[in-house]
């Protein structure tokens, strides 16, 4: 019994100290998704949340300035201006029409600055749903899911498709 | 051939239905004939479903893209090998691939144990067929390959669409890795089944004694095997292709095959405990349902969309049948429990904290720690969405956090458990066997520390690598000289010696130095430095000891894609080390875009070079180089913990002989019986070696 208790206890620590790691872990790299027609209704709060946001590049809106990639993204004939700030090079999917995944932040003036960009172009795939497994995690039938260095993560730690995959 | 292949799928569900039906009449009525044909059904599902597999195969080698599945995974100028692989290239093919090789394992556990255990074999093969037809009603009625194209026109004849040419297979599918990796991370998925199959059937028959148990434990020692390489060979492969220079993301693929790995080993340690000390019964039957369970799971998760990850914008419809699957194995497996829980009771308690048996239950505490953590952590997005409403997922800080310490606390369980004795340890086996090794990892800390090497996990890992790996060189050398000094042979050929008669043993603490190289090889991530800079010919990037030099840029390209070239010459110290080739690939049946890295692979630290594209502004090529120490200590742990692994699976020496001399039994029994010390190997082996406060 009094093993018992020293083993109920010792894990007891140990579960503590996890759970306590686990909820730094989980505020350091908590990410909302939102859609763009979602953003002007956020509460003040969640302007400073890390988010994805999806939609389409519009076609045409894609300057190169200072380093600098600006464009804007539509979703049901909603905009949002994205500045990407990520040193990474863009992935040659990325282009005008392409459906696009950012992420990063809102500025307070509107606008959203993105640390990372992944895109997929419209593909000849379309129409068998599901096909295509492999890198990515179920990635859209032959999405050019442009991973690595292309999808524009803002340090190596980021998010990284693929992996063992089944396929 | 496409009405043949569908025909014979058909018939392999009918088969499967066949074999569950008989088989639960074949127990209730304990009719023998009835039994044996549901076993023989279960069997021929195996042939059927092969002859499926043989006419898609023959469908892509023939180019023939009347199948959309065909058509939208292969095109003629795809090399030979990767129309072989394009099978398991989409979800119908895949899944029917996962079908064939759960009928390969059945057919031999039905077949090796055809005339033994005539109580426990009826229920494993109705687990086994109840699996099985989930399987096949997928393959037949929701996803299958043989799906054709066309439809009827107005006078209502059919039509049907033939394509002359295919889309062509997934670029980042196109390199070798993925001919294989595949078949084995689905070996290790699909054997899973074996194991569950047979942990049901002995609580459902209450199978007496302990023989399941050893069954059970190869079955899994053989699956784990292959998820084991099938994880690595996907790590290597995500480090060769991807190109942002990692190998592990913590994406949920690559989540979903590790969390059965995290249970698998779980069990295969605390199955120890039952064998020993008829301990954690109840544990270890739900450690391998659970196994099981998320088996299923993974292989819903990545076929779903359910957790689309970052870049799946896709879903197909195939979730809701996995997990109402997964609702019947937990709902049978709960029953089955509850009605017979009084089978699993245990024979013994803990006695201290200083035990075999307390390093095993940190063991498995901790293991199941970081499998919820990753469990939790893969399906966050869809928990907080349904709680709160709002779709948030965590990312590498949150798995990283909670799994880096419970790596080092697994680590130093490696070099402590296995020295500490059943029952209680004693203070003096305590210093007798840790206190050399411990002194060696300090002191190996301290000389770190001295030289400027300050960053906690690193160090911890250090510290640990050199103290788990000096208890078990101590092992094998208290080991090999008693063996020495007794046949007077050289302490060399003593070791061997001594881990042929105790594979099991040595065999584990061979996979356990593997796990130390690999721990030291992640732990050379936190030392990995990059630079990207966009470049001409003539310009020069300088990382680590290298600078490298830019000499040219060209296009290369053949039938299947079209390359952007560099060529870079690496100098070290001003003289010309090598020579490096990325590619950026387009890939001309499917226009997908692809990188193609050149790695120069040292022990110390990989060069790590990458096309990454084209600059908007300067129209200037950007070139991307890692320098990351210490990754080839990964893949050579890797290859240690599966040879390890097969050793430990090897027979003992003495036990062999022993058994040819009884010549009754068959080999998968002499391993089960002799891996696990059984009566019949355990008084020999244990006059010959002294232990070292330790059973094995």
């Amino acid at each position: 019994m009094q093993a018992r208790k020293k083993f109920v206890i010792g894990s007891g620590i140990i579960v503590a100290t996890l759970l306590v790691l686990a909820y730094v872990g989980y505020t350091q790299s908590k990410t909302y998704y939102h859609t763009i027609s979602e953003i002007p209704t956020l509460q003040l709060s969640a302007l400073h949340q890390r988010m994805r946001v999806s939609g389409n590049v519009r076609a045409g809106s894609i300057t190169h300035v200072d380093g600098r990639t600006d464009f804007v993204l539509e979703e049901q004939g909603k905009n949002l201006a994205v500045s990407y700030v990520g040193r990474d090079t863009l992935p040659d999917t990325f282009k005008d029409g392409a459906q696009a995944l950012v992420e990063g932040r809102l500025m307070p003036e509107g606008g959203f600055v993105a640390e990372q960009v992944q895109a997929k172009c419209a593909s000849k795939y379309e129409a068998v749903p599901g096909a295509t497994p492999g890198a990515a995690p179920n990635p859209a039938p032959g999405s050019a899911t442009q991973p690595g260095p292309s999808s524009g993560q803002s340090n190596n730690q980021s998010v990284v498709p693929g992996g063992p995959g089944q396929s | 051939m496409d009405i043949f292949g569908s025909f014979a799928l058909l018939l392999a569900f009918l088969a499967a239905v066949y074999a569950l039906v008989a088989g639960i009449i074949g127990i209730l009525t304990r009719r023998a004939l009835v039994t044996k044909s549901a076993q023989h059904a279960g069997m021929a599902v195996f042939g059927l479903v092969t002859l499926a597999v043989a006419s898609l195969e023959f469908f892509f080698f023939t180019d023939n893209f009347s199948l959309p599945y065909v058509a939208s995974h292969s095109n003629r100028a795809l090399p030979l090998y990767y129309k072989f692989s394009a099978l398991w290239a989409g979800q119908e093919g895949s899944l029917l691939f996962w079908t064939w090789l759960l009928s390969i394992y059945a057919f031999f556990a039905l077949f090796l144990n055809r005339k033994k255990h005539p109580e426990l074999m009826p229920y494993v093969g109705v687990a086994i067929a109840g699996v099985q037809i989930f399987f096949l009603t997928l393959n037949n009625f929701i996803a299958s390959p043989f799906k054709i194209l066309g439809g009827l026109d107005a006078s209502g004849v059919m039509h049907v669409a033939r394509l002359s040419e295919g889309n062509g297979l997934n670029p980042l599918l196109q390199y070798p890795e993925m001919v294989i990796h595949p078949p084995i991370l689905y070996l290790g998925y699909t054997g899973f089944t074996i194991p569950f199959a047979f942990a049901l059937a002995a609580l459902l028959g209450r199978y007496p004694g302990e023989k399941w148990i050893k069954i059970t434990r190869l079955w899994t020692m053989v699956t784990w095997l292959f998820l084991t390489m099938g994880i690595f060979l996907g790590m290597h492969w995500a480090y060769a292709v991807l190109g942002w220079g990692g190998y592990w993301g913590w994406d949920p693929v690559e989540n979903a095959s590790f969390m059965p790995w995290l249970t698998g080993t779980a069990f295969l340690h605390s199955v120890m405990m039952q064998e020993k000390r008829g301990m954690m019964k109840v544990w270890n039957v739900w450690l391998v349902f659970i196994t099981f369970m998320l088996c299923i799971l993974g292989t819903s998760l990545t076929r779903s969309g359910i957790v689309s990850s970052v870049h799946a914008f896709a879903e197909s419809s195939i979730g809701p049948w996995f997990f109402g699957f997964l609702a019947i194995i937990l709902a049978v497996c709960l029953v089955a429990w509850y009605k017979n829980r009084d089978y699993l009771r245990s024979d013994n308690q803990l006695d201290s904290l200083v035990s075999r048996e307390s390093s095993f239950l940190f063991n498995n505490l901790i293991l199941l720690a970081a499998c919820f953590a990753v469990l939790w952590g893969t399906l966050f997005p869809v928990l907080s969405e349904w709680v709160t409403g709002n779709k948030i997922s965590v990312g590498p800080p949150f798995f990283n956090k909670v799994n880096v310490p419970i790596a080092l606390f697994l680590m130093l369980l490696t070099g402590v458990g296995p020295l500490l004795a059943w029952h209680k340890t004693s203070y003096d086996a305590l210093r007798r066997n840790f206190a050399w090794p411990l002194t060696g990892g300090v002191v190996a800390g301290a000389i770190a520390f001295v030289f400027g090497f300050r960053q906690l996990y690193p160090l911890i890992c250090l510290i640990l690598s050199v103290f788990v790996t000096l208890t078990i060189a101590a092992e094998f050398y208290r080991g090999a000289r008693v063996i020495a000094s007794r046949d007077g042979s050289n302490i060399l050929s003593a070791v061997g010696e001594l881990t042929m008669r105790n594979t099991r043993r040595y065999g584990g603490y061979v996979v356990h130095f593997g796990m130390v190289l690999i721990f030291i090889g992640i732990a050379g991530s936190a030392f990995n430095q990059d630079i990207q800079k966009e470049m001409s010919i003539g310009d020069n990037i300088s990382i680590g000891p290298y600078t490298i030099l830019c000499q040219n840029f060209d296009q290369v390209s053949n039938s299947n894609y079209q390359a952007d070239r560099a060529t870079l010459e690496v100098f070290r110290n001003g003289k010309s080390e090598m020579m490096l080739y990325p590619e950026h690939r387009l890939y001309l049946a499917s226009q997908v875009p692809e990188t193609m890295v050149a790695v120069e692979s040292k022990p110390l630290h990989d060069l790590y070079v990458v096309y990454a594209g084209t600059s908007p502004e300067t129209g200037k090529p950007v070139i991307h180089v890692y320098l990351n120490p210490l990754v080839k200590w990964i893949w050579f742990g890797g290859i240690v913990v599966v040879l390890g692994t097969g050793l430990a699976m090897i027979p003992d020496r003495r036990a062999a002989l022993v058994l040819r001399a009884a010549n009754e039994r068959s080999w998968g029994d002499a391993v089960a019986q002799t891996a696990t010390g059984s009566p019949v190997a355990g008084p020999v082996r244990r006059s010959a070696i002294p232990r070292s406060g330790a059973d094995d």
